[in-house]
């Protein structure tokens, strides 16, 4: 099969992006500045430095534990948050530089879904009106008949009965909520999805439901996820590549299957071997020791080391970059080679 | 069952509204031995939460326990009056929430609360109780206990203040800890850690355990047995390996069926359609027969009564899963 330039071309690229955050300066620390001391409040670097790419049609999955950086990433991919530095490419311009229809197409090609479905949508609007909110937004619906056709449209699309619009979110359940997240995303028609976490708050029964929803939407109108999450064995059954964040960088990417099959660096073995799994008895549990470090005071050298059962003494001194170690596959680990 | 550490005898539990009383544990029963773990496994509103505070009598009005016997050591908790509760709870059986931030006093510091739960229970001078505070937080892996000991739990992690809650559980080392979704809000790494620390305190010093959990990954690879409810009830329970890979209720492989590990990468989750029928609105007959493959015309009739199979494993279900014919 030959491949077009189009083709080949990311959907989503991330170049050198990174984030930081600054609380605002207390009384003392304005006053300390007006005195010529230098005491600014200190900054929080919550991701640094990631390239990455999203090819049309796949779903990618983004892991990593709380405090890792992967909803500031996904927040920047779907414009939310801009980045301090770096920027985000959509089919191949970068976003910034986008204008008119260009622009108009970025915005609405590119929607998220929210982890909290009882604090994504507005306890005093009914469903119907949170469904509609975009096409009034965007004046995308020519008649009051188009605007209920499409919500009802998008309800369907979800499994929500249509007759539902004329409800308020309290008198749903958590999976039909996240339902509704949907359908509000989806009634723009996008083609690139952002879900941060979107059945970490539901039941177990429930959460099959919904992961089994994002696959037959996916398939049904050739979409592309960006899927974050923590869960790695709800990420190893719907993504196609996976990229592990620790403490605001990459630190593996690399196909689904081959990731699960033989992971390559100490992070993604930790994380691997800690997934509960009910083909497991009476474990004898070995955990991977210490807890994350605080983003603002992070290890020098690779920031993992201080957990990490492998590390030698060039991995508290330099940095490890992410290079590539296989076909497809990069880790950023001193070790790549050698474990 | 004399040997019986634990013998909960059809427990019922309901909570009062305007419009009538709803059973939140409807009739459950079960025994614990010593040095047991019991996983106790349900979704959101299944009653497992509410099945642990009953117990120990932490049920607060509208809620009631209005039936059964909770029969510890010999002792039915139920009626030996709120002062000798008092005693049992801290001492005895310990519990431990999910929301550790909620369970500990903001305004006091750790070595504060901690020396409490131990005075209130034996005469021990402020060192000595201070010293197995010292002792207790070292044994469930938080470093440099003598300084953090003063610390408020503000200044804690979310791992480290779970840990502050398990090593308060089992300064009175107790008989029997009732632990409720304890790592739920933790990271894996984290929830590996204290998992570790929770299997290795049970096997030294033979307090037994309740987990109370939505996950039955983690009751796999902890309990001994496990106890699967749905609506109020407990539709199925036994021995862990009998429950996981053969169970007879049809909510349990539902449960398991839609696990991702359990499913081809990629391929259609096998999932339990509908939803869970809220507290107000059980259908009659068997709870789950609406989300219920096997279901028949019997399910919407009555009830289903407990059955109870050669090995222990038992379940409520007219049309259990025939155990010829598993692969």
């Amino acid at each position: 099969m030959t491949t077009t330039p189009a083709q080949t071309t990311p959907i989503i690229g991330l170049e050198g992006l990174s984030r930081d955050f600054q609380r605002p300066p207390v009384l003392a620390e304005r006053l300390l500045a007006l005195l010529g001391r230098k005491a600014l409040p200190p900054v929080l670097r919550a991701v640094t430095d990631v390239d990455l790419a999203v090819r049309r049609g796949e779903v990618l999955g983004l892991v990593g534990e709380s405090g890792c950086g992967k909803s500031t990433l996904g927040r920047m991919v779907s414009g939310i948050l801009p980045p301090t530095q770096g920027r985000v490419t959509f089919d191949g311009q970068a976003v910034p530089t986008l204008t008119g229809r260009d622009k108009l197409g970025y915005v609405l090609g590119v929607q998220m879904i929210f982890q909290d479905p009882y604090a994504s949508l507005n306890p005093r609007q009914k469903v119907g009106d949170i469904i509609a909110e975009p096409l009034r937004v965007h004046g995308m619906a020519t008649s009051r008949r188009e605007v209920i056709e499409r919500v009802d449209t998008a309800l369907a699309e979800v499994g929500l009965d249509p007759s539902y619009k004329e409800r308020y979110p309290h008198q749903f359940s958590g999976g039909q909520r996240q339902r509704i997240g949907i359908a509000r995303a989806f009634i723009v028609n996008p083609r690139f999805l952002v879900c941060d976490e979107p059945i970490a708050a539901l039941d177990v029964s429930i959460q099959a439901q919904v992961i089994n929803l994002f696959m037959d939407l996916r398939d049904k109108y050739e979409l592309t996820y960006l899927f974050i999450s923590h869960d790695l064995s709800v990420v190893r059954h719907i993504a196609d590549r996976v990229a592990i964040m620790y403490l605001g960088r990459l630190v593996e990417i690399a196909p689904a299957a081959d990731l699960f099959a033989q992971p390559a660096h100490p992070y993604t073995r930790a994380l691997l071997a800690e997934i509960p799994s009910v083909k497991r008895r009476r474990r004898k549990f070995q955990p991977v020791r210490g807890e994350l470090p605080s983003p603002l005071n992070p290890p020098p050298g690779c920031t993992f080391h201080p957990r990490c059962p492998f590390a030698i003494a060039r991995c508290r001194e330099e940095r490890p970059v992410l290079r590539d170690i296989a076909p497809r596959r990069q880790s950023a680990c001193h070790l790549s080679d050698q474990i | 069952m004399s040997g019986a550490l634990l013998d909960v005898r059809g427990l019922r539990t309901v909570f009062h509204f305007l419009e009538g009383a709803y059973p939140a544990v409807d009739g459950i029963s079960f025994t614990m031995r010593s040095g047991e773990v019991l996983g106790l496994v349900g979704e959101s509103g299944s009653g497992k939460s509410v099945a642990g505070l009953s117990l120990i009598g932490l049920i607060d009005p509208p809620g009631e326990v209005v039936e059964g016997e909770v029969l510890f050591k010999g002792r039915n908790l139920r009626t030996i009056g709120e002062s000798a509760l008092r005693q049992v709870r801290g001492k005895e059986i310990a519990m431990i929430f999910q929301d550790s931030l909620a369970a500990l006093n903001p305004v006091l510091t750790v070595s504060e609360q901690m020396v409490e739960a131990i005075r209130e229970h034996a005469d021990v001078p402020l060192p000595a109780a201070r010293e197995r505070v010292i002792a207790a937080l070292r044994q469930v892996g938080i470093s440099s206990p003598e300084t953090r000991i003063d610390q408020y739990p503000h200044e804690f992690s979310g791992g480290m203040r779970q840990r502050v809650a398990i090593a308060t559980a089992l300064l009175n080392k107790p008989d029997l800890i009732i632990a409720d979704e304890p790592t739920t809000a933790l990271d894996v790494t984290i929830q590996g850690q204290i998992l570790a620390e929770m299997q290795t305190l049970a096997r030294e010093t033979g307090t037994a355990l309740i987990w109370i959990t939505h996950d039955l990954g983690v009751v796999s690879e902890l309990a001994d047995r496990v106890a699967v409810m749905y609506a109020g009830r407990i539709v199925e329970i036994g021995g862990i390996d009998d429950v996981l890979d053969r169970p007879c209720h049809p909510y349990t492989q539902g449960l398991l069926d839609s696990i991702p590990a359990e499913n081809a990468p990629g391929s259609r989750l096998r999932q339990i359609d509908g939803t869970a029928p809220s507290l107000a609105a059980r259908p009659v007959g068997c709870a789950f027969r609406l989300r219920c493959q096997r279901a028949g015309p019997l399910c919407a009739e009555r009830e289903p009564d407990v059955t109870e199979g050669p090995s222990g494993q038992s379940w409520r279900c007219h049309h259990p899963i025939p155990q010829g014919d598993r692969p």
